[in-house]
């Protein structure tokens, strides 16, 4: 995914697993794993939310019902998926159905509690940019695009988002506007309602840094620091001053377990730590 | 019951034509490449491409010098990078540029879903306050008739030519899938003329046993082509796993013009379809792509007489 090599980029000492024994990159995939703790279905999307839903099955949530765009309810994976349209989504789920039928009975509809998106830019309020970087007609990087990004931030209960930060991805304006988040701020939830959209927007945004929820003015707050992260790199690492909780925070770091886990059972060839 | 059996490239010389709408769908699962193979051999130009995802087989299309048109809505090598031929023709018009038109997931299979049931539009809760309308003037505000909510409507999709990979078919070309069914049924009744490409040739009898199988009914199909191995370097559920490693490879191919090209000579141009290009592949390679068994439960549709 372009998505992950673009937003990977430059960040060695990031990667690699440092004094604590683990990688930025595991503590974040954990903690977004279990900000999924008490939900029930979740639309993953392509790229970083694939291990993290994996890990959430196998750690805090063993019955959450994963849907993915290809098709698939209530998915129980044997082996990472290497992309949202691998074969063991397919064996071993509770339905299979079209595509038609995945967008508008099942995410239209209203049954999904979670959509898991990754970005290439977003803004303080949640707005996600995954198809260009640079003017429209004549881009400097031509991205992905939707996907189904756009129709899941609009019609998910709630959205989650995990992607590394980076002075190129936290952005102050986003180049276009892919998926909206809570637009300019507090207006976000009363267009939200007065257009009949059935999602109330991000709620958690989870980097190689810190967590963070959104406020009653739908900008992103930091509400916990991974450890080993200070407050000076997350301010260096986005284009605006990010409101800070207080107290803040502190990440519990990755367990034994999880790490196992994620080591050994879903991604022992580092294709999404590295 | 009339045979429409024929080979991929009698289908492709009659059924697809300069300028034509081309769909080959298949949501990373019954991608067919061998079809897609075959429109380059033939040296098929002008052609508008569409499809949910391009993935390789567009990048190949386009590079190749095929479509003048992309209509999509995701545009990437899943779960490995980019498609870099079509990037340079979007990004620097190298070696001339590529229309594009674009929509999300659902906008997409609505366009197709408008195309197959003959209505004007197709009505979504997508779109709202995102910069896609403003790309592409082909998504609309919408007021219902019914009262004042307003939603977005995508335009219907009408493909000239649909072609479908599935995992069998008989003769008449009625046509069961199993797995990911992505877009292949809404695409086939969007599409003027359809061509089926199958794993396996099937009798008329093993159809009828399991009716609720069957995605394409032979009424619909022009074409049924027998092509095993059809859609590598994709995936048929339960027959052949995805040859990951091909889609890595393909990273730096397609980020070299001259490489690309080579590619295609070697791999398209250099063979003379789809036999000859997994023979050159190599038993070894394709083998170890088969899965273990999960067989589905046996259900009984009973008998009434």
């Amino acid at each position: 995914m372009t998505e992950r090599l673009s937003a990977a980029g430059g960040q060695g000492p990031a990667s690699a697993p440092g004094e604590s024994g683990f990688s930025r990159s595991e503590m974040m995939i954990v903690a977004a794993a279990r900000e999924l703790a008490g939900q029930r279905v979740c639309f993953v999307g392509v790229g970083l939310p694939n291990i993290c839903v994996n890990l959430a099955q196998r750690t805090v949530n063993p019955g959450l019902e994963l849907v993915y765009e290809s098709g698939v309810f209530g998915a129980r994976p044997a082996r990472l998926p290497l992309s949202i349209g691998d074969p063991t989504i397919v064996t071993g789920a509770t339905a299979v159905t079209s595509m038609f039928e995945l967008f508008a009975y099942y995410l239209q509809r209203g049954l999904v509690d979670v959509g898991f998106l990754g970005a290439a830019q977003i803004d303080r309020f949640g707005n996600i940019n995954t198809t260009v970087i640079g003017d429209y007609a004549r881009p400097k990087t031509r991205l992905p695009g939707s996907g189904g990004a756009c129709e899941i931030a609009i019609n998910a209960r709630h959205v989650f988002v995990i992607m590394r930060q980076s002075k190129r991805s936290f952005v102050e304006r986003i180049d276009f506007r892919t998926s909206p988040g809570n637009l300019g701020g507090a207006d976000g939830a009363r267009i939200r309602r007065e257009q009949g959209w059935l999602g109330a927007g991000p709620s958690v945004v989870v980097t190689d840094l810190g967590i963070y929820h959104f406020d009653e003015t739908g900008e992103m707050r930091l509400d916990s620091l991974h450890p080993g992260a200070t407050l000076a790199e997350v301010r260096g690492t986005m284009a605006w001053e990010p409101k800070v909780a207080d107290p803040l925070a502190l990440t519990p770091p990755p367990t034994a377990a999880e790490l196992r886990l994620i080591r050994e059972e879903l991604d022992p060839e580092g294709v999404y730590t590295k | 019951m009339d045979s429409k059996l024929t080979t991929l490239r009698d289908a492709v010389a009659e059924l697809v034509r300069d300028g034509d709408t081309v769909a080959i769908e298949g949501f990373t699962h019954l991608i067919s490449f061998a079809a897609g193979h075959e429109i380059i051999r033939q040296r098929r130009r002008d052609l508008t491409l569409a499809r949910l995802t391009p993935d390789v087989i567009y990048d190949q299309m386009i590079g190749a010098g095929c479509a003048r048109k992309l209509v999509f809505s995701w545009l990437g090598n899943p779960g490995v990078g980019s498609l870099h031929a079509v990037r340079r023709r979007v990004e620097s018009a190298d070696p001339e540029p590529l229309e594009i038109e674009e929509y999300s997931h659902h906008g997409m299979v609505g366009r197709y879903v408008a195309g197959a049931t003959n209505l004007p539009f197709y009505p979504l809760r997508s779109y709202f306050e995102t910069d896609l309308p403003r790309a592409n003037p082909n998504i609309r505000q919408v007021r219902s008739p019914f009262g004042p909510e307003v939603v977005y409507a995508v335009p219907p999709l009408r493909p000239d030519v649909a072609i479908i990979h599935a995992q069998r078919a008989d003769a008449a070309g009625n046509t069961q899938i199993w797995g990911l069914l992505g877009c292949q049924k809404e695409a086939a009744f969007a599409a003027e003329r359809v061509i089926v490409v199958v794993e396996e040739l099937v009798d008329e009898a093993v159809i009828r046993a399991d009716p609720n199988r069957t995605v394409v009914p032979g009424l619909i199909v022009d074409a049924v082509c027998v092509e095993p191995f059809g859609a590598h370097p994709s995936y048929v559920q339960g027959y052949y796993d995805r040859d990951n490693r091909f889609y890595l490879d393909w990273e730096p191919i397609s980020r070299d013009p001259a490489a690309l090209d080579a590619w295609l000579a070697e791999w398209v141009h250099g063979v003379s379809g789809r036999a000859e290009y997994i023979a050159k592949l190599g038993v070894e390679r394709i083998a170890a792509l088969r899965p273990g068994p999960a067989p589905s439960g046996v259900v009984d549709y009973g008998t009434y007489r």
